[in-house]
């Protein structure tokens, strides 16, 4: 115990960056994510071939090998920031790809007829998902997307691994200086993990089922 | 369904969409020009670097790694089906003193981040007595890792069967456990298939991480390849092992879709993946 009390400042610095990561790398993903989302039904063949190569070579890749680009080949070719930047990059880079599946399914998700019935008042493509197929997949499309938060979140432990000192690496480091109390050391550590990712799954399981009934 | 978001195009609307064609060749094309052009200058494309490759030592070393990334999935896929399957009917227990305990156990391990689990793993066991190689500290954590969400996979397949299922083997006179094993779970299976190969890919993806506690699989060999050789082979190399990795797990996919759309028409749609965890 003595150890986390000791360095409860780390601890808590390591949660700061912890979420300053997370939440950087979920709304640049989310942002890109729905952007190959977009390109993904799109009219245009080249957009959409593009999203999909993008998704399915994204999705298959490790998120530990995309860090491995980020982190050792970007300064190959000279482009050198810090670690916390390459974590964002690679973590942005990784979950655009999930964000963006989860985007396209509640496009999917919404009925056919409204589609349909968009297109029969004369709207555009543009204007029938502005004004009526992106509003009504909102609603279907958080729970997925609190799902990636989720992911995204615990996935931010393996910046630890690249140098960023967040509450992994914290718990690393003082496990490494107090080999005597890894287990509450590490115990302290995936309870700060846990005071997210257990209400955040439950708001996304709540959600769920609000949806579900509504629908 | 992205079909019906617009008309079949006429003239005007064939004229746009080829500008838009061009306009979206125009802006790829010069995003990967620039890219492209950023790696040259920096001797990305010499032919020496990616000669690399071509040696029997590097191969070999890929090859290995390979071998190692599939051990370690190979053994953590079986047990984590196995205890998936375990914890699933656990949950699905009408005995709250078994149920309430699988569930809680489930969502604390779906909560943690994988590398703080092997980290656990791999530091906290050889402290308790129990000698434990890399290997079987990363097969640990992904095991319980892995086993809770597959145990949530198995549980929507057999809650998103019909009621009347349960209630025609009720009607028959089959106890409880005979309906979960005759009538439900057969039939669950098939439902939940590509949802369980999509967390299986998941799974594999996620033995790099094995690289963290110095199991020497595939991203680790590769790393200590960049190390010997120097770092202008780590573009060559790290692609060469993002080539095996995505084809590796793009074959899976496949497998999980072609399954989707075989198991769909003889057997009802598949349950969505239950937690979207394939980001994690």
């Amino acid at each position: 115990m003595d150890a986390i009390l000791d360095n409860l400042d780390l601890y808590r610095q390591g949660f700061l960056t912890t979420l300053t990561l997370a939440a950087l790398s979920a709304v640049l993903a989310l942002l890109l994510g729905t952007l190959l989302a977009a390109m993904r039904v799109s009219p245009v063949l080249p957009l959409r071939a593009a999203g999909t190569a993008y998704v399915e070579i994204v999705r298959n890749t490790p998120l530990t090998v995309v860090f491995f680009f980020s982190v050792f080949v970007l300064p190959q070719i000279d482009i050198t920031l810090s670690f916390f930047v390459f974590a964002v990059i690679a973590l942005t880079v990784y979950h655009a790809a999930f964000f963006c599946e989860a985007v396209r399914s509640g496009i999917n998700s919404v009925a056919a007829g409204q589609a349909e019935a968009a297109r029969s008042i004369g709207l555009t493509f543009g204007q029938s998902l502005r004004l009526v197929i992106l509003p009504q997949a909102f609603r279907t499309v958080i729970p997925p997307i609190i799902n990636v938060v989720i992911a995204l979140i615990k996935n931010t432990s393996i910046a630890a691994a690249f140098g960023v000192l967040e509450e992994t690496g914290v718990g690393e480091q003082v496990a490494n200086a107090n080999s005597d109390q890894v287990i509450p050391v590490l115990l302290g550590v995936a309870l700060c993990y846990l005071v997210i990712t257990l209400p955040a799954g439950w708001l996304a399981g709540a959600l769920e089922r609000r949806v579900a009934f509504s629908a | 369904m992205s079909v019906t978001l617009y008309d079949t195009v006429g003239p005007r609307g064939r004229r746009r969409i080829a500008v838009g064609s061009a306009i979206g060749i125009l802006v790829i094309a010069a995003l990967l020009g620039v890219a492209a052009t950023r790696l040259a200058s920096r001797g990305a494309f010499g032919a020496e670097q990616w000669r690399v490759l071509t040696q029997a030592d590097v191969q070999r070393l890929i090859g290995r790694g390979l071998l190692a990334t599939l051990r370690a999935a190979g053994i953590a896929m079986a047990f984590s089906i196995v205890l998936g399957a375990l914890l699933a009917v656990g949950r699905l227990s009408r005995r709250a003193w078994v149920s309430k305990p699988v569930g809680a156990w489930v969502q604390l391990f779906r909560g943690l981040p994988l590398l703080l689990m092997i980290l656990f793993a791999f530091l906290v066991l050889p402290q308790l007595g129990i000698p434990v190689s890399s290997l079987w500290a990363l097969v640990l954590a992904l095991t319980v890792y892995n086993s809770a969400v597959i145990g949530e996979i198995f549980r929507a397949g057999i809650l998103s069967l019909p009621r009347g299922q349960t209630e025609a083997a009720y009607a028959i006179g089959l106890r409880r456990g005979q309906t979960l094993r005759i009538v439900l779970i057969p039939q669950a299976v098939r439902r939940m298939l590509p949802a369980l190969i999509s967390q299986l890919v998941t799974l594999l993806k996620d033995t790099s991480l094995g690289f963290v506690i110095g199991y020497a699989e595939l991203l680790r060999v590769g790393r200590g390849a960049v190390e010997f050789l120097g770092g202008r082979y780590s573009i060559p190399i790290y692609t060469a092992i993002a080539v095996v990795y995505i084809a590796v797990n793009a074959t899976l996919s496949y497998t999980a879709r072609w399954l989707d759309r075989f198991t769909r028409r003889r057997y009802g749609r598949a349950v969505q993946h239950p937690l979207a965890d394939e980001a994690a």
